[in-house]
């Protein structure tokens, strides 16, 4: 199947900025479900409010837009209801970090089977630059004009503590192992994190002086290594991409068959 | 000073001049200029404040009602799904007496995506205790945020100010910012009913059985009765600093009218041209502006439209099963009037639709020659 045909033309142009790493995110996406071979029919997106979720406006699979950091809840009542589907879920740090933060940690406690990507540009792009849980100790933004002194999270290491059985971390630089990742992730049985590290030149971009989107991509380059590398060992503030954690762990949907199965036995 | 302001700035003015101390919010457009504003006084010492940036809205109306508990004033600012989320939170700021006050910009609720005007959002909160002000242009948005605060201290009940998305928030005008002195003159520092203290312990939150809820339930009921009668005082002392003032309701041309028409915020602006348009060729019409919606001001409301021939509400919002709310509330506040007037209801303006002149002209023209009134109102500028 052509890439274009998993997209709704008609929704487009899309909203996002020139150099918004948003876009990037979309095309790898849509190269590893085109790679994986799945029908649209088979593909539930689900996704909030911010710049990042209007991506599920532009496929053309089942598409929920729903509430601001309620994606994963609604994703979950989507998944317990029609398990065979598989679902996609692609969030800003925001909503899926601040306002999203408690549905995150217990979805992934719970191990549900459900790709959640966190499109992580460190701000709220879609309100206009205010500051999110990602943005980190010293950024700027439209709310902290005189440095941000709130710290921010590792989202893979929160992922993993909470339960999490896949956690992979990779940037908009890097789109081929996006789209590699996007492919391992949605092939897991398991609740899988991909942190996708992106761009907002617009907003996260201005306030930090950070230069063009292109310079942000090549920050992206510079300031990441694959995981365990020699580089890190040398340079410990390098930012590890690549899969931290793929383990078989049971999953929930098929462990709450088991359940009724064991509690009709005899029956 | 006069400066040329949007009406989201005209929020944060009045909220710096109130020497607010302790804000908290949740970014959401169109309510994002006002606090983004604030945050920047906080940070560049324009403000001795301290402005707390949290993760949701909940926590925002949560942070605030601690600051508050601790006896300083305190401010935040929402819209749309963000006052939807807050909704648990209003009912305590209000059983907790806690004069927080609040700038809600009018949005509508999605599905449906719509960041534009409707007043639905608000309106939907009218059950939680909160006093609710609605603005007509932006100094109204200052003057009643300043007087949001003399009326939540003298009381002891939160106040919502409510503006309209864009047509408010986001249009520029020229605003008569008054200085510092004047300011401190109309409102005192706060002088806290309940306060967090070492000295007096207290214990905030307990249970209330059957035998005092009741009692408590009640006292709130109590404070807002005063309400009214508090905001028409609060004028007196406005008026001879500012030299300007503000009603519950405000009445125009309402003396001699045959049909009355009633609306809230910026449309009213549109209708007072529109009504001396039609008082130019002799119709006999009148505007009454609803200012105050919570506290309802009943009385008031029968004194000015009890004996006129009809009424004609425009609400920008809906219940659905029901009617436009504003009508609904004006037929509940007239039922028990002798003769009351008939009631028509119309629909406009929802999700950022513009309430233009010839709407409400056409509005005018359906009650003036309709015999009755139906129930669940007119989708006025429904498209076919
Ligand atoms: C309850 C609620 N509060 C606030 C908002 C406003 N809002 C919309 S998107 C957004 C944040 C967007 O940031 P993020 O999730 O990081 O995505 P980005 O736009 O940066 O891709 C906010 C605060 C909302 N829609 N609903
Ligand atoms: S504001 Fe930022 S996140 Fe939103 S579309 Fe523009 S660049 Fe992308």
């Amino acid at each position: 199947m052509a890439v274009k045909d998993y997209i709704r033309q008609r929704f487009f142009p899309h909203i996002w900025c020139p150099g918004c790493g948003h876009g990037i995110v979309l095309n790898a996406l849509l190269r590893a479900i085109d790679q994986l071979g799945m029908s649209k029919n088979e593909i539930v997106m689900v996704s909030g409010i911010g710049c990042s979720s209007r991506i599920s406006g532009y496929v053309d699979f089942h598409t929920l837009h729903t509430l601001h950091g309620r994606a994963l809840a609604f994703a979950t009542g989507v998944k317990m209801s029609m398990p065979e589907l598989n679902v996609i879920v692609p969030m800003g740090d925001g909503d899926a970090l601040a306002i999203g933060g408690n549905h995150f940690i217990h979805a992934a406690r719970r191990n549900i089977a459900m790709t959640a990507i966190i499109m992580n540009n460190r701000i709220y792009g879609m309100t206009g630059g205010q500051y999110s849980p990602l943005s980190g100790y010293g950024t700027r933004a439209t709310t902290a004009p005189y440095l941000n002194i709130d710290h921010d999270f590792d989202i893979a290491e929160m992922a993993m503590a909470a339960g999490a059985s896949f956690v992979a971390r990779t940037t908009t630089y890097h789109v081929r192992q996006m789209a590699d990742i996007l492919k391992e992730a949605i092939l897991h049985e398991g609740f899988s994190v991909v942190e996708i590290l992106s761009q907002c030149p617009t907003y996260f971009g201005r306030k930090n002086k950070m230069g063009s989107a292109a310079d942000m991509m090549e920050m992206f380059k510079k300031n990441t290594t694959p995981i365990g590398s020699e580089a890190k060992k040398e340079n410990p503030d390098l930012i590890e991409r690549g899969i931290f954690v793929q383990k078989d762990v049971p999953e929930y949907c098929s462990e709450y068959d088991k359940l009724i199965e064991n509690a009709m036995k005899g029956q | 000073m006069r400066e040329v302001l949007e009406g989201s700035h005209a929020v944060s003015e009045a909220v710096r001049l109130a020497k607010v101390q302790v804000m908290s919010a949740y970014p959401i457009t169109p309510q994002t200029h006002i606090v983004e504003a604030l945050s920047e006084f906080c940070e560049d010492g324009t403000m001795d404040a301290r402005f707390i940036c949290v993760e949701s809205e909940h926590s925002a109306m949560a942070a605030v009602v601690g600051a508050s508990t601790c006896g300083v004033r305190t401010f935040t600012a929402t819209s749309s799904h963000g006052l939807a989320l807050m909704h648990e939170m209003l009912h305590w700021a209000s059983a907790a007496r806690l004069p927080i006050v609040m700038a809600e910009v009018n949005r509508a609720l999605g599905p449906g995506w719509n960041i534009w005007m409707d007043q639905t959002d608000s309106l939907a909160q009218r059950d939680t205790g909160w006093i609710q002000l609605y603005c007509e242009n932006g100094q109204d948005v200052l003057d009643t945020t300043l007087q949001a605060f003399r009326l939540a201290e003298m009381v002891n009940l939160p106040v919502m100010v409510v503006l309209d998305a864009f047509f408010l928030s986001h249009t520029y005008e020229d605003i008569d910012v008054p200085d510092q002195k004047a300011v401190d003159r109309f409102l005192p520092p706060l002088s806290p009913r309940i306060q967090l203290s070492t000295q007096n312990p207290c214990a905030i939150g307990q249970m209330s059985p059957p035998a005092f809820y009741t009692e408590n339930r009640h006292s709130i009921q109590a404070a807002m009765e005063q309400v009214q009668g508090r905001f028409e005082n609060i004028q007196e002392e406005f008026e001879p600093v500012f030299g300007r003032k503000y009603a519950p309701l405000e009445a125009i041309e309402c003396e001699d009218a045959d049909v009355i028409m009633v609306m809230a915020g910026t449309a009213a602006s549109t209708c007072r041209e529109v009504i001396s348009d039609l008082r130019s060729q002799g119709e006999k019409v009148g505007l009454l502006k609803l200012k105050m919606f919570r506290p309802f001001p009943t009385m008031l409301i029968r004194k000015i439209l009890g004996d006129t021939q009809k009424v004609a509400v425009v609400d920008r919002n809906f219940s659905f099963g029901v009617s436009g709310i504003f009508a609904q509330e004006i037929k509940a506040a007239l039922c028990n009037h002798d003769n009351h007037p008939p009631v028509f209801g119309y629909i406009a303006g929802l999700g950022g639709r513009d309430v233009t002149p010839d709407i409400l002209k056409q509005v005018y023209h359906m009650t003036k020659t309709a015999s009755f009134p139906k129930e669940d109102g007119v989708w006025i500028d429904l498209n076919n």
